[in-house]
């Protein structure tokens, strides 16, 4: 029996299909401006890659910021719960999810089951979530994707005065113009991001063991940044960490399947 | 005796000169890298203004972000003390002062002495500040003046979800996609940084009069939305409210130099 998790993010679209315990597809692309459309055409590529079509799927679930408008989906859930869920089932160990986003951040506490016992989140203000580095990267001209090697490269990573988005983007480019090593600087902000994201997960308790899910967990500066932040060791996803939320809608549908058969 | 003050903003310089209780000159100029450069231009302005020479000058104190570093300067006073000042030198009946500035926000209760009894700043978040305004104003392809004016032309002011400027920014961007017009957008945007400001002014207790100072207090959109907002009205000032802090500190020289 194959199920699918749909993932309609606010910045990328992830799908998954799995048969039994194995993903055996997944798919990541840019999101569309309608989410329904990166919705249909996320699944369409996920399909594709191993042969499938829609029919052959017994049950989708949706979550992210568009689940509600996938028109192909049979249960809508939290992003919270699939993360949750996914990073449990992926690495039982697990008992602590940090999930940052392109526009929110979350820190989700999980039991031996993967079901949400705790959380914290932040979409009000845009330090603390993706939304930061895309930003900086922008004001540097430089790829987001390449600041994980950049900031590799660092050897005195800035220290930054401000946190607002807006005030630090001033304040980096005063740094480049005062000559600082751009390393320096990405150093400087994956730093500042972490210590934003370490006080929404230390909100509700440090717990067992952390992960970092999401597409920021690509970021190797990134991932050791908030391992300094937190001052324990994160445990590493083999998975890719940005299809991990659709991962735990797959996880959702493969459970909602077995309860309808 | 004539006295003067010098505010150095993050995005304007201001220049005040007394002679007693009478206004001599002013001047205003935008803020460049060198603060130092910004004081010397603003202050050669006011005096030129005055027909004056800076040997006329008995003591000039300076306010501001850049304060540390004029020149010409004997002495230094807070901005929150200026803007106290030169309000209750204006008007004394004001009581509350909302102060917004290029980079940042103040909330200023004073007695019927115009002591300040509490204050509060925001220089944290950029919502609720003139910088919220600037970015604004850049996306609409507006002069940030522009922004006030053309919001008493708003027939549906759109209402922003967001607090924070990035994700505002966002939904301005969407509405603008929408084809909105920018009236409305620029409507919506003044009643989103009146809110704002609004919860920073409730913490001091708003106690009448009221007034506004600092470059924003030019907007009349954000104004009357602030009014709106608070239920009370705003004082309108003599003087340009973007000068508050220099006039502050000229009032301060004048009191240094012994005539009350």
């Amino acid at each position: 029996m194959y199920v699918a998790g749909c993932d309609v993010g606010s910045l990328s679209a992830k799908a998954v299909i799995m048969k039994d315990d194995n993903i055996v597809a997944s798919h990541i692309m840019f999101a569309r401006p309608e989410p329904s459309e990166s919705a249909r055409v996320v699944m369409e590529e996920t399909l594709r890659k191993v042969g499938l079509s829609m029919e052959d799927i017994a049950c989708c679930v949706g979550t992210g910021y568009g689940r509600n408008a996938i028109p192909f989906a049979q249960a809508c859930e939290s992003e919270i719960a699939c993360h949750g869920k996914a990073a449990q089932w992926l690495k039982p160990q697990v008992r602590m999810v940090i999930d940052i986003g392109g526009q929110d951040a979350k820190a989700i506490r999980v039991d031996e089951t993967g079901t949400v016992v705790r959380y914290a989140y932040n979409d009000r203000c845009a330090s603390g979530t993706g939304r930061f580095l895309e930003v900086m990267a922008g004001a540097m001209g430089i790829d987001i994707e390449a600041m994980g090697d950049i900031s590799a490269q660092a050897r005195e990573p800035v220290t930054l005065s401000n946190q607002c988005v807006v005030f630090a983007e001033t304040e980096i480019i005063s740094l480049i113009n005062a000559g600082r090593e751009l390393p320096d600087i990405v150093g400087g902000l994956h730093r500042a991001l972490s210590h934003r994201v370490a006080s929404l997960a230390r909100s509700i308790e440090l717990e067992g063991e952390i992960t970092m899910t999401g597409g920021v967990a690509k970021n190797r500066g990134m991932f050791t940044a908030l391992e300094e932040a937190l001052g324990v060791k994160l445990v590493r996803m083999d998975t890719d960490p940005q299809i991990i939320g659709a991962v735990g809608a797959a996880l959702m549908a493969r459970q909602t399947a077995a309860g309808n058969g | 005796m004539i006295a003067a003050g010098c505010d150095v903003g993050s995005l304007t310089t201001k220049a005040v000169i007394l002679n007693n209780a009478r206004l001599l000159g002013h001047a205003l100029v935008r803020s460049s890298f060198n603060p130092e450069k910004s004081a010397s231009e603003v202050m050669e302005k006011a005096l030129a203004s005055a027909r004056l020479t800076m040997d006329d000058i008995s003591l000039c104190v300076g306010t501001g972000y850049g304060r540390e570093r004029i020149g010409f300067v004997k002495k230094t006073v807070s901005e929150i003390s200026c803007h106290a000042k030169g309000a209750h030198f204006l008007q004394p009946s004001i009581r509350t002062i909302i102060d917004i500035g290029g980079q940042d926000c103040k909330a200023i209760r004073l007695d019927a002495k115009g002591e300040i009894v509490k204050f509060i700043t925001n220089d944290k978040c950029a919502s609720g500040t003139g910088r919220f305004l600037e970015v604004m104003a850049k996306l609409l392809g507006l002069e940030l003046g522009e922004l006030g004016r053309i919001s008493g032309q708003a027939t549906h002011p759109i209402t922003l979800a967001s607090t924070c400027t990035v994700w505002a920014q966002a939904e301005v961007i969407m509405h603008l996609n929408e084809g909105m017009p920018k009236a409305d957008l620029a409507a919506g945007i003044n009643e989103a940084m009146a809110a704002r400001v609004a919860i920073l002014a409730r913490s001091v207790g708003i106690e009448q009069d009221v007034c506004m100072t600092g470059g924003v207090a030019k907007n009349p959109g954000v104004v009357e939305a602030m009014e709106k907002q608070l239920g009370v009205p705003m004082r309108r000032l003599r003087l340009d409210p973007q000068l508050m802090g220099a006039l502050g500190a000229a009032v301060f020289a004048r009191e240094r130099l012994g005539v009350s």
